[in-house]
């Protein structure tokens, strides 16, 4: 006999409620596996897109232990795509789709890679606020309910903690080096700080996509919570470098057990969203130049397996 | 004459370090850029046993150099003229058929030259030479493999492949030709006269040529003039980028 829809809505849902995995196989409602694609390749474009930035200093590293550091770093985030494309694909759609979705500037990727990296300085910002902020989101989502996106995110979340460390220790360098490299720091901090804080997302009043989100375990803590744990701590971490966080309204809230910090500008958010930031055009003009030059090596590589696969074929008749 | 000697393994030293310092640098610049994904991946990999191989070289340099030698003092504080690599290595990412063909032509001297430097004389050279063995094995699969892919591919790759050998071709004579470095590191027993390989390196290469059903370029004639330090005009751009930081910002600890 044949289940309703809202039978089979109640099965996933006490399913999740116990905290069990949704995989591949099982039954989902429709918007739900929407809403993974959507989160999934959003997330996966963003360890692509990712990977531009800071491979612009690869060619400029200061010393060969760091430039082996930031080339392994961003091949790591390649690989974070790699998985991540494939945990969307298990919910029937193909990579190439995903790519054109992406280089159309159809699907969207975290806004903070359209800020430019300007010195050595922002390589060190990079891995300590960025992969810091990435960390607290997908620490959360280690948990979530879809298992090959939870999966992905345990051995993502390995090597992200190890970038952020990484950062760090390029930012705490500098902080200890000489003046010009002090000041090459908290420039760098200056300029990163609050897109950072962006990275979370709008403020939960503003924020559409929450409730869902949180039935689905997609979410765990809102916006401004996430926001809230990464400024409590990284305040201390700047604090510990001698580097000043460009707010003047921050400040250690003994009541409340947090940091009070200043208005995001969220007329900047939305319009680097939109695709005014500073690099919108060339990190897309990139991908797609990639992807473009990139057409006759796929085409080849294609046809040359389908000419090997069919003279095995001819060998074994 | 032991003077000149430790001055001899330094240069030999350098050249080794330089042509894969410049390659790794090559590569380095595709990250992100890659025709797909696995190819990005695989790119930066080679990359960076490239640098890996550049680390041993100059650290095992600068202790040969003594005073106040780094391995960053020698990869980034050098004057043009000064570096050691072949031609071809700074040859441009044209398209991916020049990056294919490029890796080709050197993995394959590369091989052949591991395979011999692990009986050097010198006990460092043979440890690296040991140790890179694997990892090169490993790229002259993969460019062997690409070459034909793309040859065997479809018309528009084979011609693209056949046009970035017809130009790069040319370049791989300076792989094999014998430099007053190379004499005297052979002669002491450290190093390898280049030229012993070259029966086996066209050997191998146009095997996979032919099967790849790629024309092997006619005319013996190849540039040459990097091992003594005159290189091409891209080496200046390179520079440019591998030297900025440690130029703009001077005796400072990163
Ligand atoms: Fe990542
Ligand atoms: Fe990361």
């Amino acid at each position: 006999m044949n289940k309703t829809l809202e039978q089979l809505e109640k099965e996933f849902q006490d399913r999740i409620d116990a905290g069990e995995n949704i995989e591949a196989k099982n039954w989902m409602p429709e918007k739900y596996r929407k809403t993974h694609i959507r989160q999934i390749s959003q997330h996966a474009h963003s360890e692509i897109v990712g990977m531009l930035p800071e491979g612009n200093w690869v060619s400029r590293a200061p010393s060969l232990r760091r430039k082996v550091a930031l080339l392994a770093k961003v091949q790591d985030e390649a690989g974070h795509g790699l998985y991540l494309y494939s945990a969307a694909e298990t919910l029937g759609i193909s990579r190439d789709e995903l790519f054109e979705q992406l280089n159309s500037g159809k699907a969207k990727y975290s806004s903070i890679f359209n800020y430019p990296t300007l010195s050595w300085a922002d390589i060190g910002a990079v891995g300590w606020l960025v992969d810091g902020a990435a960390i607290i989101n997908q620490v959360m989502l280690t948990r979530t309910s879809y298992g090959p996106y939870a999966r992905a995110m345990v051995r993502i979340c390995k090597e992200e903690s190890f970038h952020q460390r990484q950062g760090y220790e390029i930012t705490m360098k500098l902080a200890q080096g000489t003046e010009v490299q002090k000041q090459m720091a908290q420039d760098s901090l200056n300029r990163w700080w609050w897109p950072s804080l962006m990275m979370f997302g709008p403020r939960d009043e503003e924020s559409t996509h929450t409730e869902l989100s949180m039935k689905w375990k997609i979410k765990r803590k809102s916006n401004d919570e996430l926001r809230q744990q990464f400024i409590d701590q990284t305040v201390p971490q700047a604090e510990f470098l001698g580097l000043t966080i460009p707010d003047k309204d921050l400040k250690w809230n003994e009541e409340r057990g947090h940091y009070d910090f200043g208005p995001i500008d969220w007329d900047e958010f939305w319009n680097v969203v939109k695709g005014n930031g500073p690099c919108n055009k060339e990190r897309l003009n990139a991908r797609n130049k990639a992807w473009d030059e990139g057409q006759w090596v796929r085409e080849a590589a294609m046809a040359h397996a389908e000419k090997k696969k069919f003279k095995s074929l001819k060998k074994a008749i | 004459m032991a003077e000149l000697n430790k001055e001899n393994l330094y240069q030999y030293l350098l050249q080794l370090g330089d042509n894969v310092m410049i390659l790794g640098h090559r590569l380095s610049e595709l990250c992100g850029h890659g025709p797909s994904l696995e190819t990005d991946i695989a790119l930066t990999n080679i990359s960076l046993d490239l640098f890996g191989q550049t680390r041993s070289y100059f650290q095992y340099a600068a202790s040969i150099k003594g005073d106040d030698s780094t391995e960053d003092k020698i990869a980034f504080l050098r004057f043009p003229n000064e570096y050691r690599n072949t031609i071809l290595v700074e040859q441009p990412n044209t398209d991916f058929a020049y990056v294919i063909t490029r890796q080709f032509l050197f993995d394959q001297y590369h091989l052949l030259l591991l395979e011999k430097l692990v009986d050097s004389s010198d006990e460092t050279i043979a440890a690296i030479a040991n140790k890179s063995i694997k990892e090169v094995s490993y790229h002259v699969r993969f460019s062997s493999e690409w070459m034909k892919r793309l040859g065997d591919g479809t018309e528009e790759s084979n011609a693209k492949i056949q046009e970035a050998l017809n130009y790069l071709y040319p370049y791989a004579g300076e792989l094999l030709k014998t430099s007053p470095i190379e004499e005297l590191a052979a002669g002491a027993g450290y190093g390898i006269d280049p030229d012993i390989l070259t029966d086996s390196y066209y050997q191998n290469v146009n095997q996979v040529l032919e099967e790849a059903t790629i024309k092997i370029p006619e005319g013996k004639w190849s540039h040459s003039g990097g091992k003594n330090g005159i290189h091409s005009e891209h080496l200046g751009f390179i520079l440019s980028d591998l030297q900025y930081m440690q130029r703009t910002y001077p005796d400072m600890a990163w």
